[in-house]
């Protein structure tokens, strides 16, 4: 079977990213980008099930500006076969990703598409449902664990209180939780391989998908700092405190 | 104007995550009712028109909507949202499950873990982990929106008497089915609803350890949690992660023990009122944010707060 696998170019998970001075937006400025780490989980089982023989080919896709056609390579090195970039410019809206990778869905007719639950940037967690309501096809959600079994796809989700494991028929769609695996590092060869795999563009016209916007971005600003509070010498002087002074214990 | 609130609950009994919904909801200013959508979840229903200031509660009944399957909810949800302007869910898992496909469903965008309502149309959330502030402003006419649960107050639990309605719409899309769960069982409350939040880290160094933040939290009736370096290093499980990609906790009192205090971790807490720090790094970040540090080995400090509660 054809697994489509989605990523996304945002910025390094360990840069911390701060507002410009005006508030008009973050400063991206010379910052790392990097495929999304829910991203790189969701290509990892991709690459997983066609080692397992279960998936026959890896399509990555990304959407947006040219530069995530490195994400996209990054994928390519992991393992997936071959990539899409439907190159749009600006901040595109999840509901707007959605239409684009249905788009892609409609060309490639996969029949499993996993994306991250998340992206780390926007933190929206929205672009995986909202395909699948308009492909009209079932989520496994937050996915930590997935089982292709004939015509079905059983998927262990984290839920708040715990897991739940539902049946869903495919095609289908998995967003991806932290515990799904742990994706494994692209080799040099690897690396080399993925430039010449195959990459073709399109365009949100190509799709038949106009790029629109619901939401404006107003200002960004920095959190309410909390000011570091007091170190104290021991263990009764910390009971004391939050007795007599915090009063949050009785 | 007027706002349908999905209620959280489990068929029996409504979650508290409804009530720090509703109040989200009451920023928008507008007139609320509330779909509670299971099977025989009357009993949720009968609770959610006891909440101070509801106008109806919608209750759709039926075996589809048991396990709160994203594919039939959604299109319940889409349907009754049509007679509504704004449509609120708590960003719980099960929020975020189900939300983005009813805005797709209505082709709308959906506004998602909100923290501020500003006005009608104009909201505060976080991105980037917390690390910025976004606030956004939303050209819909039809506003779908997850809320931050520990951003808004509880709304009152009585004092309402809303109408209770039944909503005879049958959707089963007929593509998934519920196979089991796992939920985790504990005496103690539940960590995103807990007064007090007592969470272990690396330093913990292995997951009997935790057993000596047992004591603590029986004496404080508080919740346990752990830092992702302690869930990814196994000492606990997933559900107990406090951080951008586990739980938001906000508690009166968050103590973290062993924890360096990570931005991902410190996304996930630095709400709280008050913050307890035990870490015997002087320099760890977690104490740039704490109201009180104490530097100390946690194996030396644990057993004698534990006698000093």
């Amino acid at each position: 079977m054809k697994v489509l696998v989605a990523v996304k170019r945002v910025v390094d998970y360990n840069v911390k990213v701060r507002a410009k001075g005006d508030g008009s937006d973050v400063d991206l400025n010379n910052v790392k980008m990097a495929i999304n780490p829910f991203c790189e989980i969701a290509v990892e089982e991709a690459v997983r099930l066609k080692e397992a023989g279960v998936a026959t080919e890896v399509i990555a896709v990304s959407v947006g500006e040219k530069p995530c056609q490195e994400q996209i390579r990054t994928a390519l090195a992991l393992g997936a076969d071959r990539g899409i970039h439907v190159e749009a410019e600006g901040r595109i809206e999840p509901l707007v990703i959605a239409k684009l990778l249905k788009g892609v869905v409609e060309k490639e007719q996969p029949q499993l598409v996993i994306l991250g639950k998340q992206s780390i940037d926007g933190d929206n967690n929205q672009t995986g449902q909202m395909l699948g309501a308009l492909t009209n096809m079932p989520q496994g959600t937050f996915a930590s664990e997935i089982k292709v079994e004939g015509e079905k796809l059983n998927v262990v989700r984290e839920v708040d209180g715990g897991l739940q494991t539902i049946s869903l028929s495919l095609p289908a769609i998995v967003t991806t939780d932290l515990r799904l695996n742990e994706p494994r590092y692209a080799s040099l060869p690897n690396i080399m391989k993925a430039k010449k795999k195959q990459l073709d563009v399109y365009s949100p016209a190509d799709l038949g998908v106009e790029v629109t916007s619901h939401i404006t971005l107003v200002r960004v600003e920095p959190p309410a700092e909390r000011q570091a509070g007091i170190k104290v010498e021991d263990v009764a002087q910390l009971v004391d405190k939050l007795k007599n002074e915090a009063k949050v214990i009785s | 104007m007027s706002t349908l609130v999905i209620a959280e609950h489990d068929n029996g009994s409504l979650k508290p995550a409804t009530l720090n919904a509703v109040t989200a909801a009451q920023a928008l200013g507008a007139d609320i009712d509330i779909l509670v959508a299971g099977a025989n979840c009357a009993a949720a229903g009968d609770e959610a028109a006891k909440i101070a200031g509801i106008g109806k509660v919608l209750v759709a009944d039926n075996g589809a909507y048991e396990h709160q399957l994203a594919e039939n909810v959604s299109l319940l949800i889409a349907e009754v949202a049509a007679a509504y302007d704004n449509v609120v869910a708590p960003a719980t898992t099960n929020g975020k499950n189900i939300m983005p496909r009813v805005a797709a469903l209505l082709d709308v965008a959906q506004i998602s873990d909100v923290t501020a309502v500003e006005s009608a149309d104009t909201f505060k959330r976080p991105i980037y982990a917390g690390n910025v502030i976004a606030t956004v402003q939303s050209s819909d006419a039809r506003k779908v929106i997850t809320v931050r649960t520990t951003a808004f107050d509880a709304a009152a639990a009585e004092g309402g008497s809303a109408t209770v309605e039944a909503v005879s719409a049958v959707h089963d899309a007929g593509l998934s089915s519920f196979v089991g769960e796992e939920v985790a069982v504990s005496d103690r409350p539940e960590l995103t609803a807990a007064p007090v939040v007592i969470s272990g880290g690396r330093g913990m160094q292995n997951g009997d350890n935790f057993k000596l933040l047992e004591g603590i939290a029986d004496k404080l009736g508080a919740a346990i949690g752990a830092s992702r370096a302690a869930v990814d290093a196994g000492f606990v499980p997933n559900d107990m992660q406090v951080g951008q990609t586990g739980k938001i906790v906000a508690p009166d009192l968050y103590i973290a023990v062993g924890i360096s205090g990570a931005i991902q971790h410190l996304a996930g807490m630095k709400d709280s009122k008050v913050i307890v720090a035990i870490n015997k790094d002087e320099d760890a970040p977690i104490f740039q944010v704490a109201d009180y540090g104490l530097v100390a080995d946690l194996f030396d400090a644990l057993p004698q707060l534990e006698s000093a509660l």
